[in-house]
């Protein structure tokens, strides 16, 4: 075990963890945030994709330990009201069935507009790919996804 | 104007909610309002809530809770089935806040995920508890107005008299109606008139799902809650032989290490009691990331187990016993079985006129086999349940699809009687028939009974993937016997499969060929199977309309005209009796799918597949639009039509069918579950491929008939005929059929991504 002094959502948290403890379970376990999800340990899936300083990486493979200073942002993190364009687009779109995917389809799809404003079709599924929804709504998202770029 | 005798579960119109915890929740239910912006309640707080009837509550101010009775798994029905009682009861869907209710048998009926029948069985229901709480709205008002009931009107929530003017909301008169009598008969809607049904609202959960809020059973957490996993055998056909746990007991935050007996030998099993491990091990600790590390450092001997057989009792009362052979089963070995064992022991379930006959005449028969493999559900949220068993009963809380029954078995299982378990549902990240097979209720309950603390059971993915209860692996022989013009005289299905047949025997093309013969058969399998979304005709209808639209070929005919023309002989003059399906219905999406997609118009360059299915009460045809580039299939475009009578919230039911026809598309092309030595070859999503988002159709369309029949099911239908317009498009593609699932990928693995 060991301290660790996260920044996570703009808010400095002290965690006592295994240094070998992904960042999901420190999430989830420790700090009760658990909007990010599990869906298979192995970054696979994409369920568990959270933003450090701002870029998309799967929180199920990034080890306490290797953090560092950087900030952490997860799916309750990223607007105050919930109004970040994306989570608007996918409320105008009703994208979700079981929703269980959906805090890390919009990770990935609010990283991705981050640094690409304006996406081709080739460029959202690129960034897409690695998020799995099993209830299929692909269609919905990629449309949200350019509403959100259009706003 | 339909008028209904309440005699629908009449016990939940009592006025006396038996709902637990109802006070609690109030607290925070009126902050969930409908709308995503609907900020009008929040500056009106109620003072006073008056539950008119199990389904809803009306409070001082003329806010509105809707108690929804059946679990949330992606279907929308937590917000289909409170929009059909605000329907009946007139109100302002924005004055409406949604609840899910817990397991209540008193109250509720049927509170599962299954069979595409929440809508359809619950319509009346729904309807009444709307109508009837109207009702006495309005005898409160006539007894408050001193005016005859019959002349008072309500319109979005507000009582009126027209004649003199006077009008209250419904809050004003919602502590007079909750001591009205619940009337012996209501007036629906006409459903002309409805202004809620058949408009598209907003998933109540919307906003909590796109902010992360715990809406999820692995979301649980309670003050003092243990985390547990399991670790079952690695093979199927293997049990637990001994357990060495030196290592595992002094790693940091194990509490415990236990071997449990999920189920007890004399336990009298119903369909749903699946178990396909008998005995696991338990790892208990303080955080899901400890206990993962001792899972991956204990040691476990297996052996292999001897066969055994088991009673079960089926849904429909039907009592057989299971064998359950021993073995280590290889995937490589089932095709041959499975055409060994159609040789040796079909059955004949129906037969028509003298097909035997039929085919030694034929001009020319064919006669092709289809195969699908086993597949796994993979639900995004694994398989979890929170438990809480002390000597004073039980609370359960998590993702589920048939409470009730599983309430039986945990009861059996504790030791405790039904009163003593409290079942909370939580929405489901997916279930697609998984969420069944509740074992792991009874796994989390009894790890909590022995831990004696509050405790979350979480699968692994790997747990989750390798632990059974799969989609079965299935084969069917179909045979069509064609005259010198080309007329199909006899037709011949031979089904069976590991260890289920996929017969339907009355579905079409029975009732439209003279000489008909189905057959079935299984073949027993260690490998347990379970209900995968639109069980049997998840691979039958791909079997079917491949076959159907090889055989159209064959004749010359365009595949739409030579299914209509079956169909319309199916409607004229039936072969045989107890045909399930309704010819006109559908030939009706056959006709509006040719329509809506410009079947006779076709752009050049893109290759059309079509297919049509009836499961679940309901219909469905599609045309698939795709291209090959680079080897693999486009899917440019999908145009679905449906007959699943009134549809209640039109954008979510279209939702609902994009995803099943993604669904369908992405196991057609990808999906399969192979074993080598008992052991399933793919754990995880490196290795079992899910069908991704440049990998879905570009677009889809979906196209509703509009019939004002009372819905049918929607969540099922148009699941199955997705496999078939894309088998029949690939044809078109590259020229040849394609009878063996997957059709594409077979053997291929994804680079992990990070």
């Amino acid at each position: 075990m060991a301290t660790f002094s996260l920044n996570v959502n703009g808010k400095k948290h002290q965690v006592d963890a295994d240094p070998a403890t992904p960042i999901l379970w420190v999430l989830r376990d420790h700090l009760n945030l658990v909007g990010t999800k599990y869906g298979c340990g192995i970054a696979a899936c994409g369920a568990c994709t959270v933003h450090l300083d701002g870029v998309a990486v799967r929180s199920c493979q990034l080890p306490v330990s290797g953090v560092g200073d950087k900030t952490i942002t997860t799916i309750e993190g990223l607007s105050e009201q919930g109004d970040h364009p994306v989570q608007k687009a996918w409320l105008e779109h009703d994208v979700p069935q079981c929703g269980y995917c959906q805090a890390g389809q919009i990770m990935s799809a609010s990283a991705l507009l981050e640094s690409n404003p304006n996406p081709s079709d080739a460029d959202i599924d690129a960034a897409m790919d690695g998020n799995i929804c099993r209830c299929g709504t692909y269609t919905r998202i990629k449309a949200a996804i350019k509403t959100a770029a259009s706003n | 104007m339909p008028i209904l005798k309440t005699k629908y579960g009449r016990r939940s119109f009592l006025k006396a909610s038996a709902l637990s915890g109802g006070g609690m929740m109030l607290g925070f239910s009126w902050l969930a309002s409908c709308q995503p912006g609907g900020n009008h309640a929040l500056s009106n707080i109620p003072k006073e809530w008056f539950d008119i009837n199990a389904f809803l509550k009306i409070a001082d101010n003329g806010l509105v809770t809707i108690i929804s009775p059946n679990p949330e798994g992606g279907q929308n029905i937590k917000t289909g089935m409170p929009m059909i009682v605000a329907e009946e009861l007139d109100v302002d869907w924005n004055d409406v806040t949604v609840e899910q209710a817990p397991l209540n048998t008193e109250l509720y009926t049927r509170q599962f995920i299954g069979g595409s029948q929440a809508i359809r069985q619950g319509w009346n229901s729904l309807r009444m508890a709307g109508a009837s709480a109207r009702h006495m709205l309005r005898e409160a008002a006539a007894q408050s107005w001193s005016v005859p009931v019959d002349e008072i009107t309500t319109e979005a929530g507000v009582l009126k008299h027209p004649s003199s003017g006077k009008s209250a909301g419904y809050g004003e008169m919602a502590g007079a109606a909750a001591n009205i009598p619940v009337p012996e008969e209501v007036k629906l809607k006409d459903i002309n008139d409805f202004m809620i049904i058949g408009t598209s609202r907003k998933n109540v959960d919307g906003k909590k799902i796109v902010t992360g809020q715990p809406l999820f059973g692995i979301d649980t957490y309670v003050e003092g809650m243990l985390t547990a996993m399991i670790v079952h055998p690695p093979a199927f056909g293997m049990k637990l032989k001994s357990v060495d746990d030196t290592a595992v007991r002094s790693m940091p935050g194990i509490r415990d290490v236990f071997t449990l007996k999920v189920l007890q030998d004399d336990f009298e099993r119903q369909h749903f009691d699946t178990c396909t491990f008998l005995e696991v091990v338990a790892i208990v600790g303080n955080s899901t990331w400890e206990v993962m590390k001792a899972k991956q450092a204990i040691e476990v001997q297996w052996e292999p187990f001897e066969s055994y057989t088991e009673e079960r009792t089926f849904y429909g009362g039907g009592k057989r016993t299971l064998t359950i052979p021993s073995g280590l089963e290889n995937s490589s070995d089932h095709g041959t079985m499975m055409t060994r064992e159609a040789a040796q022991s079909s059955t004949v379930v129906r037969k028509n006129g003298n097909p035997e006959m039929a085919f030694r005449n034929a001009a020319r028969v064919i006669e092709k086999t289809y195969t699908a493999p086993f597949l796994a559900h993979n639900c995004m949220e694994p398989m979890n349940f929170f438990a809480h068993v002390t000597s004073e009963g039980a609370v359960v809380k998590g993702p589920l699809q048939k409470a009730e029954l599983t309430e039986h078995t945990l009861s059996a299982r504790l030791g405790l009687p039904l009163e003593k378990i409290d079942i909370q549902m939580t929405r489901l990240g997916g279930g697609y028939g998984r969420r069944s097979y509740a074992h792991w209720v009874t796994e989390a309950a009894l790890i909590s009974q022995k831990m004696n603390a509050p405790v979350k059971l979480v699968y692994s993915r790997e747990d989750d993937m390798t632990g059974g209860i799969y989609r079965p692996a299935y084969q069917a022989t179909y045979r069509a016997a064609l005259d010198a013009d080309n007329n199909l005289v006899g037709f011949h299905i031979n089904a069976g499969g590991l260890s289920d047949s996929p017969l339907y025997a009355n579905r079409f093309p029975a009732g439209a060929v003279d000489n008909y013969l189905a057959e079935s058969w299984t073949l027993n399998s260690n490998i347990t199977i379970g209900s995968f979304r639109a069980p049997r005709s998840n691979f039958i209808a791909c079997a079917e309309q491949s076959f159907l639209d090889e055989v159209a070929e064959a004749t010359g005919k365009d595949p739409i005209d030579f299914r209509l023309e079956l169909l319309e002989r199916a409607a004229i003059n039936p072969v045989g009796e107890n045909n399930d399906y309704d010819a006109a219905r559908y030939a009706g999406v056959l006709e509006l799918v040719r329509e809506k997609s410009n079947w006779d118009q076709p752009s050049s360059g893109i290759h059309r597949g079509v297919s049509a299915y009836f499961c679940h009460n309901s219909y469905a045809a599609q045309v698939l639009d795709l291209t090959i580039e680079d080897g693999k299939p486009i899917i440019h475009n999908v145009c679905c039509a449906v007959d699943c009578g009134i549809v209640v919230n039109p954008d979510a039911a279209s939702n609902l069918a994009e995803g099943a026809i993604v669904d369908g598309i992405g196991n057609a092309l990808f999906g399969e579950l192979t074993f080598k030595d008992g052991v399933p070859e793919k754990n995880n999503f490196h290795q079992y491929r899910m069908i991704r988002m440049s990998e879905a159709p570009r677009n889809i369309d979906i196209h509703f008939v509009d019939n004002g029949i009372d819905p049918t099911g929607l969540g099922e239908p148009t699941f199955p005929p997705a496999f078939g317009a894309l088998a029949n498009a690939l044809y078109r593609a590259s020229g040849e059929r394609v009878y063996v699932q997957p059709f594409y990928g077979r053997g291929q693995q994804l680079d992990v991504r990070n």
